[in-house]
């Protein structure tokens, strides 16, 4: 069985697949989204829902601002159990240099038309009362929000099917290529593009592919209404998120709107299994017990893991695979796949519909690392 | 910060109930250094749970035997999580322990199955097992009317606990049929010791209406339970009572075993003979491997701490007893397996997860727990599923998630205490 009329067949029904479901059939394209479980059952089920500007790179601001404003257009039309608050992000300056990456920051943002408001200790201490004393301050990033991202994947999809789009869930591709998708169960589907989004997984449909796997845990506690306010992150995370090889942790909690907190984070490379791994587990709570001993007695309920897709310099790749004229990728989110997946949909679909896209999209197209290589 | 505390065991076990008493007590005998871990106050586990006053005399006489073989009680203890192979984290009150042990024994027990009806969760509506133990820990129950409803061996034993501390015991529901119920009765002249107590219940229940086939539909009240509406034998019919006790028969408690990466067969802990599991050194005992009663318990821990202990002969000269007590096992499961009808007991907007107030009708559209759980938070409350997850089993025919630490809700500064610990020494 073959050609069902698909202009296009998106491969993983996580956030980024079903934001790019939902961008295809909004602009009038016949679109069949495929996952091998439900609707954001991988990272997308793990991930914090920090939607977040970040700035380790200029295409990364670019990206990560584009999509911010995305989520906050789209706010209105959210359902309640999509649970967006505009909460804001803290980042959080432990000593005097890390005060001085405040300041760098907060000008960055504001080069970039970025409301920020930098905080000093004081201020800092009145806006979250539970962390510990003696930290040197912070900065606000009032637009910053977060979301609960199954959810959020599940009303894009439905969004998607509203307009036509065919979801398809429980079963798995085994190969993508020249225009079409073979399911494990010896279906075929046709379509003239392809999109692989299949997360952490996606180098197994498209060998090749420098995607790796960066495994994260979290924690969640019991309910403990207004203990915290915005999500919080040390900016030692940076100098932590850029070691590529070693493993480590940072403060970074989260508010629910249930009351729950949200505690992260940690990144393992070569780290392939599920399981939850007692020594970064422990590290990353006393990390977190560090700059909110309260914390340390708050019941926690449940534990987790999850795999970020990541890529060599950090950037997502979104575009077409060259090799295969059918086939784009997109993929490579890393941690911040929850906060691009709106931006990722747009300049996808602009590419392939020809669209004028709204950002520079060189930063993220596949080709990039393969030139990179050419110059070297 | 919290205090840390570690120790280490020939043989540590999991559970105060029969199964792990009769473990730690053989295990010890044989000059092993042994350790036993309950979630309770005082050891005994579900069935000779001490009241407020008083140890259940066979705990007692058990506890006389672990002063004995100098095993080391951790009550109020609770296992939460493996830090590594060898190593179980758990959590008191006020500390933390990091047990290292040898060889394992997982008594991990069994709890009560709930299935959702309109009104289940309705003040005064308990398990059977749940009133049982408020009642032993002083709720009054003299001169209340109490209905006892749901399937399975224990409604009779409530019954008759709640009727000797002077309730007026209204009527057993039982969801099996009859015919079900004579074919197990017959199989029980193979078994003289479980006549006997099932005689001895018989005196103590005499005069309580028992009616098969027979289900709660709805518990009605506007503040409280007023009075529930029953199917009898397919006809309706309503009860005023002041209180429901209604449990669907038991739920192993394998999570800690399916932590630790034993292999769970439908539902149940697989072992040898010897009580081994599929993980070298580990060992289960007692419910988790079958719902099989106190007897059965008892002969399995018997065998899983003799075999913990090296003392393998030992062990194999209670391999008759274990073969008949099994066989009563499955007898049971047979007996008091679930009746379809009760899939529809849950109407539309019959609360499932009590923890999150997730409807039926919200579960519905979904074809798995993990969908279901993402999009709607069935399952992701305090009790972790353990209600709601044997329940949408059954009605829906989901699979069950994999589990994940800490298996009981635990204090932040437990779960990261190994790092203290670490460098600290
Ligand atoms: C611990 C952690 C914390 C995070 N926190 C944040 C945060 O705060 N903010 C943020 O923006 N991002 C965060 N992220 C990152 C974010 O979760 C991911 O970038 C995002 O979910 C990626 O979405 P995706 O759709 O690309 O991948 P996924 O959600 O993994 O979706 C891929 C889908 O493809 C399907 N699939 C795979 N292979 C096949 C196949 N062969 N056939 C059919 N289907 C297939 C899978 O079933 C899956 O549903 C975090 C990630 C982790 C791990
Ligand atoms: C609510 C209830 C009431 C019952 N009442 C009766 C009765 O009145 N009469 C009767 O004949 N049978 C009764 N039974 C059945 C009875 O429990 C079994 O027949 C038999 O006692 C099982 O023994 P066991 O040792 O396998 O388990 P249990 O007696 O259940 O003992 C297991 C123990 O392990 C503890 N435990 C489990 N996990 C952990 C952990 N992670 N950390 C620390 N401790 C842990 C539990 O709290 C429990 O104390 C009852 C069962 C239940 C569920």
């Amino acid at each position: 069985m073959s050609d069902d009329g698909y202009e296009v067949a998106i491969v993983g029904a996580g956030i980024v697949g079903a934001a790019c479901a939902d961008e295809f059939a909004r602009r009038g394209l016949r679109v069949i989204l495929i996952d091998r479980e439900a609707v954001g059952s991988g990272a997308t089920a793990a991930g914090m829902g920090h939607i977040v500007v970040m700035d380790d790179s200029d295409a990364q601001f670019a990206l990560t601002h584009y999509s911010q404003r995305l989520w906050q257009s789209l706010r209105p039309e959210l359902p309640e159990d999509v649970e967006y608050d505009q909460c804001g992000t803290i980042w959080v300056a432990a000593d005097e240099e890390e005060m001085a990456e405040v300041r760098r920051k907060a000008d960055y943002y504001s080069e970039r038309n970025l409301v920020t408001d930098v905080l000093d200790e004081a201020q800092l201490k009145t806006l979250e009362p539970n962390l510990r004393p003696a930290l040197a301050g912070g900065l606000l990033v009032p637009d910053d929000g977060v979301l609960y991202p199954p959810c959020a994947a599940r009303v894009l999809a439905e969004r998607a099917q509203q307009h036509g789009a065919k979801l398809q869930l429980g079963c798995a591709v085994e190969r993508m290529e020249q225009g079409c998708v073979q399911m494990s169960d010896g279906h075929e589907i046709r379509a003239e593009f392809l999109v692989n989004a299949a997360g952490a997984v996606a180098p197994a449909l498209t060998p090749g592919l420098e995607v790796k796997k960066r495994k994260g845990h979290l924690v969640i506690t019991d309910r403990y209404p207004k203990f915290l306010r915005h999500q919080l992150v040390e900016l030692g995370y940076l100098k932590n998120a850029h070691a590529v090889t070693a493993d480590s942790v940072a403060f970074n909690v989260q508010p629910r709107r249930t009351g729950q907190i949200l505690i992260g984070s940690s990144r393992q490379y070569g780290a392939e299994d599920k399981e939850v791994d007692h020594d970064i587990l422990s590290r990353m709570l006393q990390r977190s017990q560090e700059y909110m001993p309260a914390l340390g007695s708050m019941s926690a309920m449940r534990t987790w893991t999850g795999f970020r897709a990541a890529t060599p310099d950090k950037l997502p790749l979104i575009g077409p695979w060259p090799g295969d004229k059918s086939l784009f990728l997109a993929t490579g989110h890393e941690g911040l796949g929850i906060t691009t997946s709106l931006g990722t949909a747009r300049i996808l679909v602009d590419q392939i519909t020809g669209a004028q896209p709204e950002i520079p999209i060189e930063p993220y197209l596949p080709s990039r690392n393969a030139k990179e290589q050419v110059h070297a | 910060m919290a205090k840390f505390d570690r120790a280490r065991f020939d043989v540590l076990v999991i559970g105060g109930g029969p199964a792990g008493l009769a473990a730690a007590s053989r295990a010890g005998q044989h000059g092993a250094t042994v350790g036993i871990v309950d979630d309770n106050p005082k050891l005994g586990g579900q069935i000779w749970r001490a009241t407020c006053e008083q140890e259940h005399p066979q705990t007692a006489r058990w506890s006389e035997q672990l002063r004995r073989a100098n095993v080391t009680v951790f009550a109020g203890t609770r296992v939460l999580h493996q830090i590594e192979p060898g190593v179980l984290l758990a959590e008191q009150m006020q500390s933390a322990h990091e047990l290292r042990y040898d060889k394992l024994v997982l008594a991990t027990g069994a709890r009560e199955r709930f299935l959702p009806f309109p009104g289940w969760t309705l003040p005064n509506v308990f398990g059977a097992g749940g009133l049982q133990a408020m009642v032993k820990c002083g709720l009054p129950v003299i001169g209340k009317r109490v209905l006892v409803a749901g399937s399975g061996p224990l409604l009779l034993a409530v019954a008759a606990y709640l009727r000797n501390c002077g309730a007026r015991i209204l009527m057993i529901c039982e969801q099996t049929s009859a015919r079900a119920l004579a074919q197990f009765g017959l199989s029980l002249w193979r078994e003289p010791a479980k006549l006997a107590q099932a005689f001895r219940l018989k005196k103590d229940l005499a005069g309580i209406p028992f009616a098969t086939r027979s289900w709660p539909v709805e518990a009605h009240g506007s503040e409280a339970l007023e009075s529930v509406a029953i199917s009898r034998g397919g006809k309706g019919e309503a009860i005023a009572c002041d209180y429901l006790a209604c449990g669907f028969h038991l739920i192993p408690n394998t999570e800690l075993a399916a932590l630790l990466g034993c292999t769970i067969e439908n539902g149940y802990v697989s072992v040898s003979d010897l009580q081994e599991t599929s993980v070298p050194g580990v060992f289960c005992a007692g419910e988790p491997t079958g719902i099989g009663g106190v007897e059965l318990a008892l002969i399995e821990g018997q065998i899983a701490g003799l075999v913990a202990a090296g003392q393998i002969a030992d062990a194999r000269q209670l391999s008759r007893q274990r073969r008949k007590a099994l066989c009563f096992a499955r007898g049971l499961e047979q007996t008091f397996k679930l009746n379809p009808e009760l899939q529809k007991l849950a109407k539309a907007e019959t609360i499932v997860c009590r923890c999150e107030d997730v409807t039926y009708s919200r579960l519905r559209p979904y074809h798995s727990w993990t969908a279901a759980k993402l999009q709607t938070r069935c399952g992701m409350g305090a009790c972790q599923g353990r209600v709601c997850g044997p329940a949408t089993q059954f009605l829906f025919k989901w699979n069950p998630d994999s589990v994940r630490p800490p298996i009981f809700p635990a204090r932040v500064e437990s779960l990261a205490l190994r790092a203290t610990a670490a460098t600290n020494s």
